[in-house]
């Protein structure tokens, strides 16, 4: 049995998950679906940490850990890509 | 240079490679052309009388080549690939110097011989196909190599005319894909055996292969014209009269006959078939599109019309053929596919003539036309007595073995209605042109009043080839009877699909 | 010699930043590399063609905390072909590109995408297989973007959204994956995943990521717009690579990795799914009143073959029958690569001659281009899956092991789907030989129009004629259940 903290935090990642993506299919704002987006992410991120915790005063594991990093920065990328593509299709629309 | 493996390849590659390359050349390049087309001709020609020798001393040739796993790429030479395969070069090298003097001056020239070319390297390899799995790759290719031919001319009506001759051949080579597909899953590999393989296979479902002849049966009769799944081939008249003569005679609508007979005679075997019941309906179907094709050939004023639906009518009688249990109809079915050839191109090569020096293409303008054209008339009288079956020419002695087969078989009482009801119709339709041509005066006026523009009737390159097809339709009835002739052959193939 | 993954990795990856360096001379350092790449990847089929997988870990450090690159006959194969559609295409893309800007961005985007493909279809870890996606996806989007135009913005925009929530899919059973077996190292795992609920959720998860990037029906809606509106070049590699990628990872997942978890009756949701790719798919592309548009739609429907392998597979037992069928998805998969690549590089010399690129107003295009609609044409042919190209003998095998284990389901919509195909390839076709101009401005030299005619005449010709050894390449890999 995993203890209640561990579980509250990968629920409450679950549930970030699934409010992102309602978010990102039903926004109808670009801005709105990459912050969905995002919120998706930080809902795996959270999951991905709650897997980390091995218990109480043991060194969580690094690895999930690294995992996350990656993420941030992928998700990072990705948002800063979405952001400058939808700069630019604002552009053309105002020609 | 391993002479068995490597002739069947060599006889295909012999009108392959010249036919890319001729897609290469300049519109100007003709003579060229003409040398590669005619070199490839004979070189065919002459691996394929190699062939025949070595056929009849009893030699093995096969190519094998391993596509993938349980499917091999089957090149084999028995005596009814050598059959159909002697007809195919023998009647390409007439055509092509038909067409290099009907198409004189026209656009697209590299693109047609060049596919011409293809369209034969496909024919040839489906005659020596050995298994079924080679035959459908190139009955396909056939269908691709066929398509740009009949829409040569790039008018509106011979592109909507290409386009349904397209969704009919693709329809029907679909359907002959999934039964050679399912014939294959159930059964294994199988080589054509003479004398059929299906029977001796244990454990073998009787529906299932009822199934499968009719998938098999329906795709090839797509191309062998069988009612009702013939209604490209009047469209397919857009094509220039080579074309036409080419796909009636040799190619098409032959490659659906063929495979037809090789399903009958070499997959399933004819008594084995026979057992499943199956080659009743196909006995009917064949004598419906004999009488059907026959009826309309009645009512059509254009005369290359009405040699197609002639065309429909004829090439049935090879599935009747097939029908019939017993050696001889067989022979009479198998030699009918050598002599309609020779007579139905004649046929056409005689109105290709007529529309491309006279601007003639309806029977009621072909008043007097015997006397501006006698070359051309002549051959194509001897074309159509033979298909009426007057002999001596061929047609005769096709319409004898079928009738006296069928007598044999005791399906005398449905079958030779038919065949004299056939050969009256063809008089019918046949008559009336030979006595408009011969004994009826041109109008003044009309196109068959128009002077010569030579010594001959018409180019030398257009009068040859029907004369020719006309003689050796004459003489394979004639000579019938002689060693190497069609007929011949033919029973030494029979002799061996039946097993007792 | 195992190094030799690693190079196909990092030589692409190299190349990239050298581009980036130096854009002036960006094509030809795109070219060179993609010589390279192409030397090594066949270099690497044959040692895996000798001595079987290759194995190589990064660094000297075990798999664990490593990380793995693992060569197996599935990789190579995919790997020579990717290597040899991106060698003609970025060939082709230094003539398309004649803004030197434009040229600048492409390649060391294209580079990178490159970069991200190989080392995904090297990858032995999972973790590993989310980085190089979410890379080969922003490489993708950006590369699609690159044409400039509002149509192609608002379509790369969609694909990153997409793509995105994909991924994170995929990242979401990755981490269900660890949690439950406390390693990424699909070596390692292939030895202990067992059917669980942990993880059946993390591979559903996953599959439903990868289904999202590769477009199977109904979620494909993203495709077309992309890969229509992208230059011709990028959509080439989006359609024979890309979303190949994709196709690869849930045979990865399902057939190999995740083979004794999985369940049959989902198996034949995703046939089921596939099937209505190719029916839908084959239709749009009908109707597609674009040559580029007709091509994505028909991308669509080609993956729909691919996924009716998968409940294929699973009823067949292991042995020869499966070996085949399998050898038949690889191949239908190269094939497709090959084929639909040169369709969209033909488009692109028709599009840049002609002006446009609409189907009905092609008229002139063979008098004009004779070169290109031969390539259009044998594509079609592969397309279609007529002999003699390698995508025939697949749908054989294909239909062959649906009657094998009766489900014959698949029969007509095999059957209808290619009647379709050829539908729409003659159609194309039939415009191109009618009256009309054609191209406006004369093609300023064959270069242009020879990468296309290569990857045509492989699918066509190499593959339908040397299909067996493909099967014969194939033949040390095990998978599924019972096979090891």
């Amino acid at each position: 049995m995993m203890p209640f903290t561990e579980t509250l935090y990968a629920l409450v990642g679950v549930g970030l998950f699934a409010l992102g993506l309602r978010g990102a299919l039903l926004r109808r704002s670009l801005l709105g679906r990459v912050l969905s987006i995002n919120v998706c992410g930080a809902g795996v991120f959270l999951l991905l940490i709650a897997i980390a915790y091995q218990g109480p005063g043991v060194p969580p594991d690094a690895l999930p850990h690294a995992l996350v990093l990656t993420g941030i920065v992928v998700a990072v990328s990705a948002t800063a890509l979405a952001l400058a593509l939808g700069r630019r299709l604002r552009e053309a629309d105002h020609e | 240079m391993n002479m068995e493996f490597w002739l069947p390849a060599l006889i295909v590659l012999s009108s392959l490679l010249p036919g890319l390359v001729i897609f290469l050349l300049r519109e100007e390049q003709h003579r060229f052309r003409t040398t590669l087309n005619l070199v490839g001709a004979m070189v065919k020609l002459l691996l394929v009388g190699l062939m025949i020798w070595g056929v009849f001393h009893e030699r093995v040739f096969e190519t094998r080549w391993t596509l993938a796993p349980g499917l091999d790429l089957v090149l084999h030479a028995d005596e009814l690939s050598v059959l159909f395969v002697t007809l195919s070069t023998l009647l390409w090298l007439v055509t092509t110097v038909y067409a290099i003097g009907y198409l004189e001056n026209t656009p697209h020239r590299s693109r047609f011989f060049g596919f011409f070319s293809l369209c034969v390297t496909a024919t040839v390899g489906l005659a020596l196909a050995g298994n079924l799995f080679t035959f459908v790759i190139f009955y396909e290719m056939l269908t691709l190599a066929t398509y740009p031919l009949v829409a040569h001319k790039g008018t509106p009506e011979a592109v909507r005319g290409a386009r349904i001759y397209l969704s009919y051949t693709l329809g029907g080579g679909m359907l002959l894909l999934v039964g050679a597909i399912w014939l294959q899953t159930i059964a294994g590999p199988l080589d054509f055996s003479q004398g059929g393989i299906l029977g001796d296979i244990e454990g073998l479902d009787p529906a299932a292969l009822s199934w499968i002849f009719l998938l098999l049966i329906t795709g090839l009769g797509v191309k062998a014209a069988l009612v009702p799944l013939h209604g490209w081939l009047p469209q397919a008249m857009v094509a220039p009269a080579p074309v036409s003569a080419l796909l009636h005679a040799v190619a098409v609508v032959k490659a659906g006959a063929f495979g037809i007979v090789r399903i009958v005679y070499d997959v399933y075997g004819v008594e084995f078939a026979d057992s499943l019941n199956l080659l009743l309906p196909l006995g009917v179907v064949a004598a419906v599109t004999i009488i059907y094709g026959s009826v309309r050939a009645l009512s059509q004023d254009h005369l290359k019309k009405r040699l197609a639906y002639s065309t429909i009518s004829q090439v049935s009688y090879i599935a009747l053929g097939t029908a019939i249990v017993g050696p001889v109809a067989t022979v009479g079915g198998l030699v009918h596919l050598v002599h309609q050839g020779l007579m139905k191109i004649t046929l056409f090569f005689a109105a290709g003539n007529y529309a491309e020096t006279l601007g003639i293409h309806k029977v009621s303008e072909m008043n007097g036309v015997g006397r501006r054209m006698p070359g051309t008339t002549l051959a194509f009288t001897i074309g159509a007595l033979g298909m009426i079956g007057i002999p001596p020419v061929a047609g005769f002695v096709s319409k004898w073995f079928l009738g006296v087969g069928a007598i044999e078989a005791g399906a005398a009482a449905w079958i030779m209605p038919v065949l004299i009801a056939s050969s009256l119709l063809n008089a019918a339709y046949f008559l009336p042109i030979l006595y408009r041509a011969w004994f009826r005066d041109a109008e003044p006026g009309s196109a068959a009043m128009s002077p010569r523009k030579g010594s001959l009737e018409t180019h030398a390159f257009l009068l040859w080839p029907p004369v020719a097809t006309a003689a050796l339709a004459l003489a394979a009835g004639l000579f019938a009877a002689a060693p190497y002739s069609p007929l011949e052959w033919a029973e030494i193939i029979a002799v061996r699909e039946y097993r007792e | 010699m195992n190094s030799l993954p690693v190079w196909l990795v990092v030589l692409p990856l190299a190349a990239a930043l050298l581009a980036v360096v130096m854009p002036a001379r960006s094509a030809w350092i795109g070219v060179l590399a993609g010589i390279a790449t192409f030397l090594v990847a066949i270099g690497m089929a044959w040692q895996v063609a000798e001595t079987g997988t290759l194995i190589h870990a990064l660094g000297g450090w075990d798999p664990g905390l490593g990380i793995a690159l693992r060569a197996d006959p599935l990789s190579a194969a995919l790997l020579v072909m990717s290597t040899l559609v991106a060698l003609a295409s970025g060939w082709y893309a230094t003539g398309y590109f004649t803004d030197k800007d434009q040229q600048a961005r492409f390649w060391p985007l294209w580079l990178l995408l490159l970069s991200a493909l190989h080392a995904m279809l090297l990858s032995a870890d999972l973790f590993n297989l989310y980085v190089t996606l979410e890379l080969l996806g922003l490489s993708a989007v950006a590369l699609a973007a690159l044409g400039g135009g509002r149509a192609a913005v608002a379509a790369a925009l969609r694909y990153l959204t997409v793509g995105l929530i994909g991924s994170l899919a995929f990242l979401a059973g990755v981490a269900l994956i660890y949690a439950r077996y406390g390693s990424l190292d699909m070596l390692f795992l292939a030895r202990v995943i067992g059917p669980e609920p942990a993880t059946w959720l993390a591979l559903g998860l996953m599959t439903a990521g990868l289904l999202l990037k590769s477009a199977l029906f109904p979620l494909h809606f993203w495709l077309p717009p992309a890969h229509a509106n992208a230059p011709a070049p990028v959509s080439a590699a989006l359609s024979a690579l890309v979303v190949k990628a994709a196709v690869y990872l849930m045979i990865r997942l399902w057939l190999d990795l995740f083979a004794p978890a999985v369940s049959p009756d989902l198996a034949w949701l995703l046939g089921l799914l596939g099937a209505a790719a190719v029916l839908w798919g084959s239709w749009q592309a009908l109707r597609a009143q674009r040559l580029k548009l007709l091509a994505a739609y028909s991308t669509v429907a080609q993956l729909g073959y691919l996924f009716i392998f998968f409940p294929l597979l699973m009823a067949l037992p292991a042995g020869a029958a499966r070996e085949t069928a399998f050898g038949g998805l690889v191949l239908m998969a190269l094939t497709h690569g090959f084929a639909k690549s040169a369709l969209f590089l033909a488009a692109g010399v028709i599009q840049q001659r002609a002006g446009h690129d609409r189907i009905e107003e092609l008229g002139g295009t063979a008098r004009a281009l004779p070169v290109t609609t031969f390539t259009v044409a044998l594509a079609g042919i592969a397309l279609i899956g007529l002999p003699p190209s390698g995508a025939f003998l697949a749908k054989w095998q294909l239909l062959s092991s649906a009657i094998a284990v009766g489900q014959w389901l698949w029969v007509p919509v095999v059957a209808v789907g290619s009647l379709i195909a050829a539908a729409y390839v003659f159609r194309v076709l039939g415009y191109a030989f009618g009256p009309g101009e054609g191209a406006r401005k004369a093609l300023s030299d064959g270069r242009e129009e020879l990468p296309a005619l290569l990857l045509a005449s492989v699918a066509t010709a190499v593959l339908g004629l040397g299909a067996a050894a493909v099967w014969q390449f194939l033949a040390p890999m095990a998978l599924l259940p019972g096979a090891s």
